[in-house]
């Protein structure tokens, strides 16, 4: 792992210095990239938030909801899992208005890419809290717990540490998930870039850049996903029981 | 069916658990066969058997760990998965099958300690959540229970941090603190080194003679069983093949099985 | 109107090409992917260290990064160089690049799973390492991870509308044209989902088929 993180950082900081030195221009790139970067930033921490509140509602209620609401996560779940981002993006963003809903263009790339990862997630969760041990559970009702009590208290508390690695894939996946919103005219980092490129030409540098910025972004989520795990598994992780 | 020696009198006081004809089985696999078993109230009832014979099922049961197949069992004169209405058995409801629950504790074999909370925080927990309880109340029954069990000075110690005897009377105590009328030990030592079985057991030996709870346990500690029970089960095949005092079980057997039984864990030590 | 049936079925048949033309990228894609992420992983699993470490670093960084980019990038980078790509070629490349990297990951954790006492018979009957990973290695790491591998197949089939970006005419392409001509947007969206849906479904049904098989058959 730490190798991994090293060598990626080798190739940031090459890259890096490749496009700063290969040209002047650089600097009248940055203000307009920092914006759009700002704008993919803005959606990948919304689009996270609502995708874990997604994830943990769809997942317990595949688990343990009376059927018909089983039934609306398992279909949530399908359709978001089982069709492309993209179209998930175009039907919201051009379907919704006939309902007379309209919405802020970022309004819906957050909706969209939160539902779509969020049924990702909810599989995540699910596998979560499947893996606790049974006897957790015996120990509940040896203790008369309720079901939603023992949930609560014993059940996900050991469940979210072992979600968070993959989590932290998903909102990985997430950030990448961005770009698209570029094509639905959103000026994010991404839209910047092809904006830049069609001006000026310098693709190289231009998506180079755009490029490290992404990985930039990608090690922030990485490093912030580790320090989480860390602290949440305090008790845990002083090693098994002998 | 039991031979030999009769389970003492249960006349007087109505029993505190009573299975009568209880049937368990997956699928084709018949686990307890018409089970008839009655344990008065404060009684010592140690289980053995080979594995196989049915011994973990009925406490599993009796702690509604399982469904039954067949038959009643009752639990300090009510019965544990179905409740009167009407004059009828109809299957319980969450009610009353919590009622009955509060009254039965179990300790397990594996321990389940809440990993993420403290030995104090694992016996505060249920009884906060559960019996309503202030957390100050709560503290000081478990700091009292803990204490009890020798671990007074490892309050804030994570089950991580505690040794298995630790954490097996930990477990102890979290179930103690819920005042269960019945406690159930699921071979309790059994998961234990054998250095650590004594910790253990002499817990087990001054709860039996500090407080009046109803205990059964299922145990491969023969010498424990001959000098704490007040009566031996011995089960074979999903029922019990003989019971009575321990010094008839262990000291002259009457039935073949148990005499088999008995040599091959002899040999065995 | 909302929902106009006749207008749908009109526009089934220019569906229904465009899907070849997805299926089409799908397939390429996945071939380069799969081919290209063996050789990854390989590359880094065995290779002296001057190829394994920068790999590994190239492999984590085109991980890491938006596939919408790397498609723009190849698209616009060869013409800097004089060779100029059709757009379809492009977005297979890019496709293929991009899932080699997920492909290389799952290769690694097949091959890791061989025993080594696979490697150390096939020493001891002096097999050269060509040999070795086509006749022993290989046959035994691919039946394990082909559901894996199939999973990502069916998320290479979900990401080809990114190359509607780059104007190949593939089911969201034609879906987007169909709406800018006609402006009626709800039906041709609408039934793009709903192929891609039936698709994944279909498609996902299968892996477990296989994979059911693929564990009937190895010995545990």
């Amino acid at each position: 792992m730490a190798l991994r993180s090293l060598v990626v950082a080798a190739i940031v900081a090459f890259t890096g210095g490749l496009v700063v030195a290969s040209f002047a221009g650089f600097r009248e790139f940055l203000p307009g990239l920092l914006e759009g970067a700002l704008i993919t930033v803005q959606i990948t921490i919304g689009g996270c938030a609502l995708a874990v509140a997604c994830a943990f509602v769809a997942g317990l209620a595949k688990m343990y909801g009376p059927w018909p609401v089983r039934w609306l996560a398992v279909g949530y779940i399908e359709v978001f899992r089982g069709t492309s981002a993209l179209v998930q993006l175009f039907w919201l963003f051009f379907v919704l208005p006939r309902f007379g809903l309209t919405m802020e263009p970022l309004t819906v790339a957050i909706l969209t890419l939160g539902l779509n990862v969020g049924a990702y997630g909810a599989e995540v969760v699910r596998g979560a809290v499947a893996a606790v041990p049974r006897g957790q559970w015996e120990a509940t009702v040896a203790l008369n717990m309720s079901r939603a009590q023992a949930l609560r208290r014993i059940i996900l508390p050991q469940a979210v540490v072992a979600m968070i690695p993959p989590w932290g894939n998903l909102f990985i996946e997430l950030l990448k998930a961005t770009a698209l919103v570029s094509l639905i005219t959103i000026p994010d980092l991404a839209f910047r870039a092809q904006q830049m490129n069609a001006t000026t030409y310098r693709t190289v540098e231009i998506f180079s850049i755009v490029l490290v910025f992404y990985l930039a972004i990608a090690m922030v989520i990485t490093i912030a996903m580790q320090t989480v795990e860390r602290f949440a598994a305090r008790g845990l992780a002083r090693g098994r029981a002998t | 069916m039991s031979t030999g020696s009769e389970a003492p009198a249960a006349g007087a006081a109505m029993s505190m658990v009573r299975f009568e004809q209880v049937t368990k089985s997956y699928g084709s696999l018949v686990v307890l066969d018409q089970l008839d078993l009655d344990v008065a109230a404060g009684e010592k009832v140690a289980i053995i058997g080979p594995s196989g014979s049915g011994k973990t099922t009925v406490l599993r049961m009796l702690m509604t760990l399982e469904r039954i197949n067949g038959g009643v069992i009752w639990v300090d004169g009510e019965p544990l998965t179905s409740m009167q209405r009407n004059g009828e058995l109809v299957p319980a409801d969450q009610r009353h099958l919590r009622r009955m629950r509060g009254k039965i504790g179990m300790v397990f074999q594996h321990f389940n300690l809440f990993p993420h909370m403290t030995a104090l925080k694992n016996c505060m927990e249920a009884p906060v959540t559960v019996l309503g309880l202030s957390r100050d109340e709560a503290q000081s029954r478990g700091r009292e229970l803990l204490e009890m069990v020798g671990l007074g000075d490892k309050l804030d110690h994570y089950p991580a941090q505690l040794s298995g005897g630790q954490q097996q009377r930990v477990a102890i105590a979290r179930a103690l603190a819920m005042r269960p009328k019945v406690m159930l030990f699921d071979e309790v030592t059994s998961a234990l080194d054998p250095e650590l079985v004594g910790e253990v057991l002499n817990v087990i030996r001054q709860l039996g003679d500090a407080h009046d709870l109803t205990m059964l346990m299922v145990t491969h500690q023969m010498g424990f069983a001959k000098e704490f029970a007040d009566r031996v089960c011995f089960f074979y095949g999903g029922r019990i093949c003989e019971q009575g005092a321990p010094e008839t079980i262990f000291g002259a057997p009457e039935n073949e099985r148990t005499q088999q039984f008995l040599r091959a864990v002899l040999e065995a030590t | 109107m909302f929902w106009d049936w006749a207008f749908a079925g009109e526009i089934l048949p220019l569906l229904a090409r465009a899907s070849l033309v997805t299926l089409q990228a799908t397939i390429l894609g996945f071939a380069i992917a799969a081919v290209l992420g063996l050789a990854f992983a390989i590359g880094r699993m065995y290779g002296p260290a001057w190829l394994s470490v920068p790999l590994t670093g190239f492999i984590e960084f085109i991980r890491s990064t938006p596939l919408l980019i790397q498609i723009f990038f190849i698209y616009f980078v060869f013409p800097e160089f004089g060779l100029v790509l059709e757009a379809m070629t492009a977005g297979v490349l890019a496709l293929g690049l991009h899932y080699a990297t997920y492909a290389s990951e799952v290769y690694r954790a097949g091959l890791a799973n061989i025993q080594r006492g696979q490697w150390e018979a096939s020493i001891a009957l002096n097999l050269t390492p060509y040999h070795t990973f086509r006749d022993v290695i290989i046959p035994q790491a691919i039946p394990p991870i082909v559901p894996a591998l199939g999973n990502y197949l069916v998320a290479l089939f979900k990401e080809t509308p990114l190359l509607s970006a780059i104007g190949v005419l593939e089911l969201m392409q034609t879906a987007k044209i169909i709406g800018s001509e006609t402006f009626r947007y709800v039906e041709p969206i609408t039934m793009v989902g709903a192929i891609f849906l039936i698709f994944s479904l279909i498609a996902a049904g299968l892996i477990r088929i296989v994979e059911a098989r693929l564990n009937r058959r190895m010995v545990h």
